[in-house]
């Protein structure tokens, strides 16, 4: 039995009259890609937000690698390994394509006020790895070539590699992906797919919200499926798909 | 710090490493007609230091004193912009209030280098019978620190609001510092009002003092003139620090916070001390242009730190080029340069050709000035001069790494 | 104890002043999401307007009785500046909507200095006597020992008088609703039939017609009008709408006022409360400390902001 990577477990969230999260807890293991989905409203990114401290819970536990996580302040989240891409993609639009990767780096790094005016051979190496890294990040996603592009000029797909781009540049423990194959084609699902399958391949372990049912039951390892806001079923992909509280929840199974 | 999953993180970079090495070795080398390009901005670049450096004399063979002191003025301006261009132009935070910050500096000269303290207080003039008269050197080391404080004080309260509002607090608190300056005259006299302090001394440097004209190899120096070289070089300091911090880990922050504060957080950016650090730096050139504006010109009073004076240093980064260096020192030579001209020749021009004046200097020219914000903000947003993007220039790889023996990843 | 009432009765004063030029703010707030930098000066526009053509109607009709000549001068001076509000917002707003948040601020600011320059050139640099129309005889109030004059009566019947109006504007009528919709949702309430861009037009209409009224009251009050008068009450004011809620009619309403009292018994306890350290002539800092203190704290206001959803 491999430790847990994430363990989050009785996640009760309320918002005015509206309870968005009841008990709601699942369990990932290292290296897997992990499904959420649900219909429309289920809860599915406030499950995220409650994840990466965008909205604190009114109760539940997490843990992290074995370590409890307390997701209080969105800037810890980032560093206590877990990173995110939004559902409507927020880059640095007016940077360039690399300097957005670039700053995924700010959180394993340092450099200061005074590293950045001295410039220390130290920073200077920082500096040079921080490039480096970056541009090794923009080919292995696939962009490489696009580096100096400024990031509202690229086009859809291409911005959306380089939200992930961004996100593995923190090093995270666990990349969590907030409806990555939004508005995209089926050619660009199927290289989105090859992207998080050789990510996964290289050890990574993903948490992805998406409402393209075939792609998920495809891709993830184990799933959850949520729907207003309590959890209706677990496990693996063909296991949730027979669940008749899925069908009933989706009213229609995939048939794109 | 070693992670714990199952993968250790130094294989992702060692299996993206050897990716790179293969594409890489696939990569045509830049071609080299980049260089007639950057031999012409040599060029450019080395007029413009030729034109800088010979300026001063330039004006006063031309137009005198009253000239080199314009250009004085327009490098203290300049230096306020880049200032306040680390605030507005690279964080994104909206200050209406900066010249607070130039007060501090300029107050901290009065009160440190004048007879103002010792004529008012008897204490302080029995403990220093010879006066408080700190220097400028010595003041504009402790301005540094000061004024990066007050950034720090003003900016704190402002962190957790948007744009509009923090508009609005800061030019309130720029006013608040006015009024205080204004007022704090009674019940003790510290800043003595609107009066202002006078006699300041001057920038004494290894002995000559620049307020009295001086003779070096038979070339006569104008205070204006050598004013004009000491605030240069502050100006070059000040350019220098900049763009040192735009190319850093602090200054992708502050860009990553401008462009969108939520998913910065998101990449693990402290906003709160990236955003105060902003507010400090900012603080820090504008105390340090306080300082010089308090020893040039021997005098301070409320009057030079009304909002007006934000508002057109404000106006000098966003119309030059918002965040883009050289577009904030042509804004502000355009802005000086333009405001004399006006000076010069909207009088003589309007008896011309209307046979008498109809509309001052002064108002006219804050007239076009508010034209010109509102003209470029709707023509050309992003400034005369902005960055360039280059997005086709050639994916060069400049790293450290140019063996493959790094496969193995680094520390974490 | 006699200048506590006072007190009140200059800050009631002020505050109904406040809450008019409040009100344009936070109607321009809450349907486009800027604060209009240039709406203090649209209010000295109309202080001016109005004096030009209370001179006019000196001139022209010297028989007509003094309080008929400064109601003519203010419905004079109403359309003037709803027009160059409206002018303002197709110029300087209306291609900037899309714009970063920056853009129109700046043409605010830039409006603002041209009006100011304007009305430099137009009538003086220097301040104008603004005639004394209505009886400022002081009138001892139950003997408390504070005063008040007719020109204040009027200042504050007259502000109930326009701010209940603007209620029942909003909440009674057609053009109303439609507001009100917009200002929920500009998308939605265009695919109801409303039309964006006339129900804005109209709110910087209205909103600048309260403010040549209010621009009326202050020059009557004070007695004087100049180029300058706008800006700063126009910050407090919107100090005023933020504090009472923005988008929020009642709160600016309720925010005005309270600014005004908060301003002026300030301004006469200060001197007591600080052993003469500060004095009276601090009064402008109070509605700037009012200011960071509710942003830092309470930014929603005191009855909560309602600004419009643009998602």
């Amino acid at each position: 039995m491999t430790t847990l990577l994430l363990s989050v477990q009785n996640i009760n969230k309320r918002f005015g009259g509206l309870q968005a999260l009841s008990e709601v807890g699942l369990q990932i293991a290292p290296g897997q890609i992990y499904g959420l989905i649900g219909p429309n409203g289920a809860g599915k990114t406030t499950f995220f937000n409650v994840i990466t401290g965008l909205y604190t819970p009114d109760s539940g536990t997490f843990m992290l690698d074995g370590q409890p996580y307390q997701p209080t302040a969105v800037h810890e989240v980032a560093k206590a390994g877990i990173a995110r891409t939004f559902q409507n993609i927020r880059l640095f639009g007016d940077m360039t394509a690399l300097e957005n990767v670039m700053v995924g780096r700010h959180v394993r790094t340092k450099a200061g006020i005074f590293g950045a005016v001295f410039r220390p051979t130290s920073v200077k190496r920082e500096e040079a790895e921080i490039e480096d890294m970056a541009h090794d990040l923009l080919e292995y996603v696939g962009i490489g070539q696009y580096a100096h592009s400024t990031a509202r000029n690229l086009s859809y797909g291409h911005q959306r590699r380089l939200e992930i781009a961004r996100a593995l540049a923190t090093e995270p423990k666990l990349l969590a992906l907030d409806e990555p194959a939004a508005g995209m084609n089926a050619t660009e699902k199927v290289e989105l797919r090859a992207l998080l399958d050789k990510i996964r391949q290289d050890g990574r372990t993903i948490l992805l919200i998406e409402h393209d049912v075939k792609l998920v039951m495809g891709l993830c390892d184990q799933m959850t499926v949520l729907d207003y806001g309590k959890v209706i079923a677990q496990g693996l992909p063909q296991d949730v798909q027979k669940d008749p509280a899925v069908i009933e929840a989706y009213l229609g199974t995939p048939a794109h | 710090m070693k992670n714990t999953s199952a993968v250790p993180t130094s294989s992702l970079k060692a299996i993206v490493a050897s990716a790179s090495v293969v594409t890489r070795s696939g990569a045509t080398a830049s071609s080299s007609t980049g260089s007639a390009s950057s031999n012409k901005k040599r060029l450019a670049i080395a007029g413009f230091v030729a034109i800088a450096l010979l300026a001063p004399f330039i004006a006063q063979t031309f137009g005198g004193n009253y000239w080199v002191r314009i250009l004085d003025f327009a490098l203290l301006y300049i230096m306020l912009a880049l200032g306040l261009n680390i605030v507005v132009g690279f964080a994104g935070l909206l200050d209406l209030g900066y010249i607070a910050f130039y007060a501090v500096g300029a107050y901290l000269m009065a009160l440190l280098s004048s007879p103002q303290l010792t004529t008012q207080f008897v204490e302080l003039a029995q403990l220093f019978p010879s006066g408080i008269h700190l220097g400028f050197w010595w003041v504009l080391l402790i301005a540094g620190p000061v004024a990066a404080l007050f950034g720090v004080i003003l900016g704190a309260p402002t962190l957790k609001l948007r744009g509009d509002y923090l508009a609005i607090v800061t030019l309130g608190f720029g006013e608040i510092i006015r009024i205080f300056l204004n007022n704090l005259d009674r019940p003790v006299n510290i800043t003595n009002g609107p009066k202002g302090i006078n006699a300041i001394d001057p920038v004494v440097f290894f002995g000559i003092d620049l307020s009295k004209p001086q003779e070096l190899l038979g070339v006569a120096l104008s205070p204006g003139l050598m004013y004009y070289y000491l605030i240069m070089v502050l100006v070059i300091g000040v350019v220098f620090v900049s763009l040192r911090l735009q190319h850093s880990r602090i200054g992708r922050a502050w860009v990553a916070i401008r462009e969108d504060e939520t998913a910065a957080k998101a990449m693990g950016i402290n906003t709160r001390n990236v955003k105060l650090l902003a507010f400090a730096m900012g603080a820090t050139f504008g105390g340090i242009s306080g300082v010089v504006f308090g020893a040039f010109q021997a005098f301070v009073s409320p009057e030079s730190f009304v909002l007006w004076e934000s508002i057109y240093v404000l106006a000098i980064v966003v119309l030059g080029g918002m965040g883009h260096i050289p577009g904030v020192i042509l804004g502000g030579i355009l802005l000086v340069g333009f405001q004399e001209f006006l000076r010069e020749l909207a009088e003589p021009v309007q008896k011309m050709l209307f046979g008498q004046v109809y509309i001052d200097a002064e108002v006219l020219r804050q007239l076009l000035f508010g034209l010109a914000l509102v003209v470029i903000m709707l023509y050309r947003p992003s400034g005369i001069w902005p960055a360039p993007k280059r997005e086709d220039r050639p994916v060069v790889r400049t790293g450290a790494r140019s063996d493959t023996s790094r496969l193995e990843g680094g520390a974490s | 104890m006699d200048i506590f009432i006072q007190q009140v009765v200059n800050g009631l004063v002020l505050g109904c002043i406040y809450a008019l030029i409040a009100l344009g703010y936070t109607m321009v707030y809450g349907i486009l999401g800027i604060i209009n930098f240039a709406h203090g000066d649209v209010l000295m526009v109309g202080a001016l307007t109005a004096l030009s053509a209370i001179l006019g109607l000196q001139y022209l009709f010297p028989g007509m009785p003094q309080w008929l000549m400064l109601v003519v001068a203010t419905l004079i001076a109403m359309p003037v500046c709803a027009f160059l509000s409206y002018g303002i917002e197709r110029v300087a707003y209306r291609p900037l909507r899309n714009a970063p948040r920056l853009a129109p601020l700046i043409t605010a600011i830039g409006i603002s200095i041209i009006l100011q320059t304007l009305a430099m050139i137009i009538w003086s640099r220097n301040p104008l006597i603004f005639p004394t129309l209505l009886p400022s005889s002081p009138i001892d109030i139950f003997s408390t020992g504070a005063v008040i004059t007719g020109k204040e009566i009027v200042i504050i019947v007259l502000s109930f008088v326009v701010m209940v109006g603007l209620l029942l504007l909003v909440n009674r009528t057609k053009l109303g609703r439609a507001m009100r919709a917009t200002a929920e949702s500009p998308r939605i309430a265009s695919l109801m039939g409303v039309n964006p861009n006339f129900v804005i037009s109209a709110t910087f209409m209205i909103g600048a017609a309260l403010a040549a009224v209010a621009g009326v009251m202050m020059a009557t009050n004070y007695g004087n009008a100049h180029f300058y008068m706008g800006f700063i009450p126009g910050l407090k004011a919107f100090t005023a709408a933020v504090l009472g809620g923005i988008g929020n009619l009642a709160g600016a309403m309720i925010g005005g006022i309270l600014l005004g009292l908060i301003e002026a018994l300030g301004a006469g306890y200060i001197g007591d409360f600080t052993n003469d350290v500060f004095g009276s002539n601090y009064q402008d800092v109070f509605a700037f400390i009012v200011l960071i203190v509710v942003l830092v704290f309470r930014p929603s206001g005191i009855m909560g902001e309602r600004v419009a959803d643009r998602a």
